[in-house]
Formats: C-alpha cells, sequence, structure tokens
C-alpha cells in the first residue's frame, strides 16, 4: 500500500525557510502570517495492513524521516 | 608509544565528504600517520588511535545534513571505538552526522539567516578539560574559519542547561560573531565522557599562517596528542 509522511518543523522551532517564503508571498500582494516549510515523503510498502503498515513508517520517521528533537510527522495511509 | 611515532588517525570519507585530504594534510603535518577510509568499510584500520569525521556534504545533505550518513556501515565501528572512550572529531558535517546518530548532543539546522556562511570567526574555548582541547587555554580566543549553510546549532533550554552544567559547551563563537544563530552561541560541544567533540568551524583549514591563523593547528595537534595517548593506553 501506499502512504505519505509529513514532516513538520515542531512549534517553535526558527524556521527560516518558512520566514523568506512568507516574506515572498508578503511581496506579491498576500496577506499572510507566518508560513512554516516540512517535507512530504510518499512511500510504497510491501505489506497490505494497516497496522503493519502504520508500525513500520512510525519506525521509518523514529529512525531516519524525521529527527525528534526538531520535527514532528504525521502518517497518511493512502485508501485504495 | 615515543613522541616520534606517529600515532594512525583513521579520517573517514562519505560520498560527498570534501575536507577529507585537507584534515589528513594537517593531521599529517602534526606528526600523526592520517589515513583515507571509505565509509563502507565495517572496520576501522587496526591500531587506529582517532577518528575525524571531516566536513562536506554527504549524501548530498539529502533529508537532513548527515543523516544518511549516519547509517554508513563504518558508523557503527566508529560508535563503538567512542563508547571505549576513543578520540573522535567531529568537523561540519562530521559534527552533524555524530548529532544525528545520537552521539552528540542536539542538532544542526539551516543558517538563520539562509546563507551560506564563509569566514573567519573569532570563537571562545569554553572547556579544556577535553583531550581534543587540551592544547588551549580556558578563554582563549581561536581564529577559524566557518563555511557552511546548516550550521545553527539548537537544543531546548531544558538540553541546554543539562549541557552547560556537564561543561559540554566546548567553543563558543565570541560575542557579536556568531554566523549562524546558533543557540547561546554553541560552535562546538562534547559528549558526556569528553573524547567526542563535534564543531561547526574548521580547524583543518587554519594550520597554517599563510592560510590567515594556525589557531585550528591547537585543535588538529589536541586530536594527534589524544590518540597518542589512547595508543599508550592501550599498550
Amino acid at each position: 500500500m501506499k502512504a505519505t509522511v509529513l514532516v513538520r518543523p515542531k512549534p517553535g522551532i526558527l524556521d527560516p525557510q518558512g520566514q523568506a517564503v512568507s516574506s515572498s508571498l508578503r511581496h506579491l500582494g498576500f496577506d499572510v502570517g507566518e508560513t512554516r516549510v516540512g517535507k512530504v515523503v510518499d512511500v510504497e510498502l510491501a505489506t497490505d495492513d494497516p497496522v503493519e503498515a502504520r508500525s513500520q513508517l512510525e519506525a521509518m520517521c523514529d529512525r531516519l524521516l524525521a529527527n525528534p528533537l526538531i520535527e514532528s510527522y504525521a502518517i497518511e495511509l493512502d485508501a485504495e | 608509544m615515543t613522541p616520534d611515532e606517529r600515532p594512525l588517525i583513521a579520517v573517514v570519507v562519505f560520498p560527498g565528504s570534501n575536507d577529507d585530504r585537507d584534515a589528513q594534510l594537517a593531521l599529517d603535518r602534526l606528526g600523526a600517520d592520517a589515513r583515507r577510509v571509505w565509509h563502507s568499510d565495517s572496520a576501522l584500520p587496526p591500531g587506529t588511535s582517532a577518528v575525524v569525521l571531516p566536513g562536506g556534504f554527504s549524501y548530498g545533505d539529502y533529508l537532513r545534513c548527515g543523516a544518511i550518513a549516519r547509517f554508513s556501515p563504518i558508523l557503527g565501528a566508529v560508535g563503538a571505538f567512542a563508547a571505549e572512550g576513543g578520540p573522535v572529531l567531529g568537523i561540519c558535517n562530521g559534527f552533524q552526522i555524530l548529532t544525528e546518530a545520537g552521539l552528540l548532543p542536539g542538532v544542526l539546522r539551516p543558517n538563520a539567516s539562509l546563507a551560506f556562511v564563509c569566514r573567519d570567526v573569532p570563537l571562545r574555548v569554553e572547556q579544556t578539560d577535553t583531550p581534543l582541547l587540551a592544547r588551549c587555554r580556558p578563554g582563549q580566543e581561536l581564529v577559524i574559519p566557518v563555511k557552511h549553510g546548516e550550521g545553527c546549532w539548537f537544543a531546548d533550554d531544558e538540553l541546554l542547561a543539562e549541557l552547560e552544567a556537564a561543561g559540554q559547551i566546548a567553543l563558543r563563537y565570541a560575542a557579536g560573531s556568531n554566523p549562524n544563530g546558533s543557540v547561546a552561541d554553541v560552535a562546538g560541544v562534547t559528549n558526556g565522557a569528553g573524547n567526542v567533540l563535534g564543531l561547526m568551524p574548521h580547524p583543518e583549514h587554519a594550520v597554517d599562517r599563510l592560510l590567515g591563523s594556525a589557531d585550528g593547528a591547537l585543535v588538529m595537534g589536541s586530536l594527534v596528542d589524544a590518540a597518542r595517548m589512547s595508543v599508550a593506553a592501550a599498550v
């Protein structure tokens, strides 16, 4: 099955990339407050079991995809 | 080991390392036998008495700096070497890899300015109990270049207070000279035992006055001394 992992800078963590994006959006005339930039990781898993998939994805996030000091993550399993 | 024998120091080379030869040259000039070791080796060369993780852009800095290199086979051997008290120095990308590997506290983030900074910076030595800064005096100012886009060291308030209390903040940028927005002006930290040091500035680029400063030789030379002592202890 397929899944999407969203990795975000934790609240309170300085996100200079997000600051640059929001400043650029304001230059373009958009009325925006803070923007935060994270990452999207689309993963194809061998398993079709949602419980097993979620458990594997959590292990992936804890070991590699996110750094718990500065990032949070959210897992979305794609409904087939 | 007698003072004229050259301790073997392994300089790990990752795909994308680019300061390994400078580190090797600096260490050789300071009396070591520095050898470059490929990241996919699973063991350090027999007789290794210190390890350097050099600067560069391992794996293109993909995902997060150091996040992929930390799973290189050699890192298992480096971790075991460090756990036994072996001296390990991580410079720039090497520092990033050591934090991702959990061998050093904190994490390196994109510079607050979002700009890549490349210039000499003044540093203050905060800790000389670590063998890796033993040639320095407490409070000594060193001028050593930085060159990085992601050198903003971060730890939350609780971790920072712990590290300050434990004396693990080894180097700070001098007041007003923080090039990247790092928390508490931190430029380098050690592990709890003091045998692993990571820093963003590049001591291997400052070992000759012709290059603007020889202050980096105090750091690289401390590593050579530590390597000699670690060989002596093993004999």
